[in-house]
């Protein structure tokens, strides 16, 4: 094939249009208050340069060649770009902890008011994964609390089993008395250590 | 015992084999999917439906009106808008430690972000991309868009 010189030029500013219309327009990073309030921080590196935006709603654009410009964003702006992305967030994972008594795989009546709260959650999830881990006091052997505290995780199982969970989407373990929530010295009898948590996601 | 019922025996363990590897391999789930959103894993396409799981080198992408939420093994939360492609290049999360990786691209598209574990055990191992930039996260939540066609 053969170019004239116009029809070379004609090509060229049809390559540019494209360049400039169909593919520039630039990447964007926008930084969100974290849902706890606590401080965070995005570090955007290009081919050509790094700029850190720390500060809720800050926003940089980079251009196709690497250019950084920062400006700010709004709740609002960031909803009209942003809705469906934010609309599609899956619920945040959550940490239940129910509460046995002395030596038993039976709960405390008030954690079983918590049960309640826990299957109103789970009703609200789609697909949620739970795991169970169950935990005892430091009396006893550990062979002894290492059953004791699979049968408790096996008993958080049967109660999410009766609400409807597949089993398939549960884990259970028992961590007999390895990770207490309060530290104590062996052989110790402890209300808070005598529990199963739960974790959703 | 018959050769054909050792044959389906044979054949339901190695089905249940794969299963379980499959179960394990997973790094992730869809919690929610709307419109047109689908998983490509290699050749394969699949629909993305809460309960999919989701494996390293998956693409996530989306449609017109599409939009799909993830859960990663960290609790890390990915939801992607319309006309997206997600990859998810590298995972892995050691649920004892809470060290890993992580180390995604939003190749189009819309992306919205909430750091799981990983960004806070393991912040220098987490890395996001767009055509153009790559992102270091510090317990963070973010919006993300890849302008590039």
């Amino acid at each position: 094939m053969k170019f004239t010189g116009n029809k070379f030029i004609g090509y060229l500013v049809l390559a540019l249009i494209i360049a400039l219309t169909g593919c520039a327009s630039p990447d964007r990073i926008v930084l969100l208050p974290n849902a706890d309030g606590s401080p965070s921080a995005v570090i955007v590196k290009t081919a050509t340069g790094e700029r850190v935006i720390d500060k809720p709603y800050e926003a940089v654009s980079v251009s196709q060649s690497g250019g950084i410009s920062q400006d700010k964003e709004t709740p609002d702006s960031v909803r009209a770009r942003f809705g469906s992305a934010l609309d599609a967030q899956p619920q945040r994972a959550v940490t239940y902890v129910l509460y046995y008594l002395n030596g038993k795989v039976e709960m405390t009546p008030e954690s079983r008011a918590v049960v309640k709260k826990l299957k109103d959650d789970l009703k609200t999830r789609s697909a949620p994964e739970i795991i169970v881990i169950g935990h005892t006091d430091s009396v006893g052997s550990d062979e002894y609390n290492d059953e004791l505290s699979l049968d408790r995780a096996k008993d958080v199982r049967n109660i999410l089993i009766a609400a409807g969970i597949p089993d398939s989407l549960i884990t259970i373990s028992g961590r007999g008395k390895r990770d207490p929530a309060i530290k104590t010295a062996d052989g110790v009898p402890e209300p808070k250590n005598r529990r199963v948590e739960i974790s959703i996601r | 015992m018959s050769s054909i019922k050792m044959k389906a025996i044979a054949g339901l363990i190695m089905t249940l084999a794969v299963a379980t590897a499959y179960a394990r391999d997973d790094v992730g789930m869809v919690k929610n999917a709307k419109g047109d959103a689908t998983i490509q894993r290699g050749e394969q396409k699949i629909a993305a439906k809460p309960g999919t799981g989701l494996l390293v080198s998956d693409r996530v992408i989306t449609g017109v009106n599409g939009s799909v939420g993830i859960a990663l093994h960290d609790g890390t939360l990915l939801s992607a808008g319309p006309n997206s492609t997600l990859i998810l290049n590298k995972f892995a999360f050691n649920s004892t430690t809470n060290k890993g990786e992580l180390d995604a691209t939003l190749k189009r598209g819309t992306l919205a972000v909430v750091s799981g574990k990983l960004s806070k055990s393991s912040p220098d191992a987490v890395h996001y991309r767009t055509p153009t930039s790559i992102l270091g996260v510090r317990g963070t939540e973010f919006l993300l868009e890849a302008g590039g066609n």
